[in-house]
């Protein structure tokens, strides 16, 4: 009898099992008659079949693909794997759609079932996961990246999603959606310039008097702790007091409500991971090389440009990435004071109980700091080979 | 008689400094008191004809905000030091690298966005709410254990083996309790932010400190914001004292002493 194959990637056979949980246990499709009906769920095996079979052999193949020995291999063919499986559901759903959509009335909607949404998650981790054990280099990471993309831009713009309710809805809102978007990165830029203006004189301060590093951090920190919605709240009644008692503010657009509050509260957020950052950055530059830097005649001007800012550059960008992710995430939430911004479409579609609306909004912010992230990152790594 | 008193008086001074108790006593006020300051609230917002919220007591919001951060965060706490432990032992060393990026990519996430993908899958009202935060405060969770754990030095470890200590052993009496500290600041971390996502939750329904703050902002009624808006502010604050207390108290070597 032939000895029992032994298994060399137990996180592909996990993965592959989640992906099978998903597709046997929810629904891939679900087909409503309009936006507030209730409806009902179709499984991945009554999808168009060829894309069906697409996915479901991209499954058997990462099962598959936890046997063999050699790790490099296994990396590229479990990438080829996810493809598979990322196309065969994306591509199914627009073709089921379209084939459910025949039949239906014109106000019934198409939404993606949470099958889907694990089999997406499956191939997403799975390429990950390969990506990271296959040691692939920066240059690498970025063909696959850009490679999914253009692969998901093709069949958007060759109208493969068409009858999906998210782009239907999507494309109900694309003049709107461009316009928040901006008005999204326009509150995030506001809040990171004028936290920047204030941090840095903020960090001279903290670095020259150290009596006033407790005082300045533990101020921060409780602003901190205040949950977004309830500062947004507590700023509204002394701005709207302050735009009546001055006319001018509120001839430049200052009010109580709007972008104005949102801007000060999202600055207020940044100031303190900021600080943080810059005043790390600065303080960790050593005395020897600072002492080394004055015995060779740097002056002070020199030597900040020279010798402390490079240094300390690592921990400013850190400092600057978590500052614009946080600031991503809480200008969704300023949709609720009336700022504007990708939240409009969250807070819309919650209360018009339009799901797919809510997704035209939460997808963007993920991307948004996904590519944030992986922007710093990048800046990063190059900050730190340059030392 | 007078040595007492001194004492006595230094005491309730030290506790002055301290901004924990105060926080605590001002979030009691306003939870039971803010009927009472109908007045305060006409003078602030006049021409307000109902300036305090009635639909609940701000002591059941409190309790309904309470409990959602609760279970919430009791269920990530368990299942995120649960998988922490997990990848750091000999049979899940395998997952420790997928657990790490998923851990960095989810913590980018935007909570209210993590909450936002719940409703269309899950619905409207408490349940989703809960499921929403516990799943953004895994994350953070098993992040700081990993990291807790991970900062054990091998040759504590090394010398536990050594003096017979079996696998399970090491862990409860050595790796946990040196990791705590990181853990319990993943938790506060988590919390404080759990604490903000579900007022965020009442937009969906849940019943949460955010309700008179959500139906605030649709009615334009701002006196209802300030209401409920203050009180999460004071709970979060206090909560995060508290952390800080525990931090504190928990270190090996006992609490600081104060001046």
């Amino acid at each position: 009898m032939a000895p029992m194959p032994k298994v060399h990637d137990h996180v592909l056979l996990t993965l592959s099992c989640l992906g099978f949980a998903g597709v046997v246990s929810g629904g891939f499709m679900d087909l409503a008659q309009n936006r507030l009906a209730k409806g009902s769920a179709y499984s991945l095996f009554q999808a168009p079949a060829f894309e069906a079979a697409a996915a479901m052999a991209g499954l058997c193949g990462l099962a598959l693909l936890s046997f063999p020995r050699r790790p490099k291999l296994r990396s590229f063919t479990t990438i080829l794997a996810a493809a598979l499986i990322l196309w065969g559901s994306c591509a199914g759903a627009g073709h089921f759609a379209a084939f459910l959509m025949q039949t239906a009335p014109p106000a019934a909607r198409v939404s993606l079932g949470p099958a889907f949404w694990i089999l997406a998650i499956t191939a997403i981790l799975a390429i990950a996961d390969a990506v990271q054990r296959g040691n692939f280099g920066f240059f690498a990471r970025l063909f696959i990246g850009a490679a999914f993309c253009a692969g998901f831009f093709l069949m958007a713009g060759t109208g493969s999603f068409d009858h999906l309710s998210l782009a239907r809805e999507f494309s109900n809102n694309r003049g709107i959606f461009a316009t928040e978007l901006l008005h999204h990165l326009g509150l995030v830029g506001a809040a990171v310039f004028i936290a920047l203006m204030i941090g840095m004189p903020l960090t001279v301060l903290v670095l020259r008097k150290k009596a006033m590093t407790g005082f300045v951090f533990a101020g921060l920190g409780i602003l901190q702790t205040i949950p977004s919605i309830a500062l947004f709240g507590v700023l509204i009644a002394p701005m709207t007091k302050l735009s009546e008692e001055l006319p001018f503010l509120r001839a430049i657009g200052i009010n109580g409500t709007g972008p104005a509050p949102a801007v000060v509260a999202l600055t207020l957020y940044s100031l303190l991971p900021l600080v943080r950052g810059f005043y790390t950055g600065f303080s960790e530059v050593a005395f020897e090389v600072k002492d080394a830097a004055t015995a060779i005649g740097f002056g002070a001007r020199q030597m900040f440009i020279e010798v402390e800012l490079p240094l300390a550059l690592p921990a400013l960008l850190s400092g600057m990435r978590v500052v614009t992710i946080q600031a991503i995430g809480l200008a969704s939430v300023a949709a609720l004071i009336g700022a504007g911004g990708l939240g409009t479409f969250i807070f819309q579609g919650i209360g018009q109980y339009a799901l797919d609306l809510v997704l035209v909004g939460a997808i963007p912010v993920i991307l948004l700091a996904l590519l944030t992230n992986f922007f710093f990152e990048m800046l990063l790594g190059l900050a730190r080979r340059k030392l | 008689m007078g040595a007492d008193r001194r004492s006595l008086i230094a005491a309730l001074l030290r506790l002055a400094r301290q901004p924990g108790p105060w926080l605590t006593v001002l979030l009691l006020a306003a939870m039971f008191l803010m009927p009472k300051a109908e007045p305060l609230m006409r003078w602030l917002f006049p021409g307000d004809p109902r300036p305090v919220y009635t639909r609940a007591s701000f002591f059941e919001l409190t309790l309904a905000h309470a409990e959602l951060v609760a279970i919430s965060s009791l269920a990530a706490a368990a299942i995120g030091i649960g998988v922490g432990i997990f990848v750091t032992r000999e049979c899940g060393r395998e997952f420790a690298a997928m657990a790490g990026a998923i851990a960095a990519m989810a913590q980018t996430f935007p909570p209210v966005a993590v909450l936002a993908l719940t409703i269309p899958v899950l619905g409207y009202g408490a349940a989703p709410a809960i499921a929403a935060l516990c799943l953004y405060a895994i994350f953070p969770i098993i992040a700081a254990t990993v990291t807790g754990i991970e900062a054990v030095p091998a040759t504590v470890r090394d010398a536990a083996m050594g003096m017979g200590f079996a696998p399970r052993d090491v862990l409860w009496r050595i790796e946990l309790p040196l990791a705590f500290p990181f853990i319990l600041a993943g938790l506060r971390n988590a919390v404080i932010i759990n604490i903000g996502t579900a007022a965020i939750g009442s937009a969906a329904g849940a019943l949460s400190l955010g309700s008179p703050i959500i139906e605030g902002l649709s009615a334009s009624n701002p006196a209802y914001v300030l209401e409920g808006a203050s009180i999460v502010a004071l709970l979060a604050m206090a909560v995060d004292r508290g952390f800080a207390w525990l931090e504190d108290f928990t270190r090996p070597g006992g609490p600081e002493q104060p001046g």
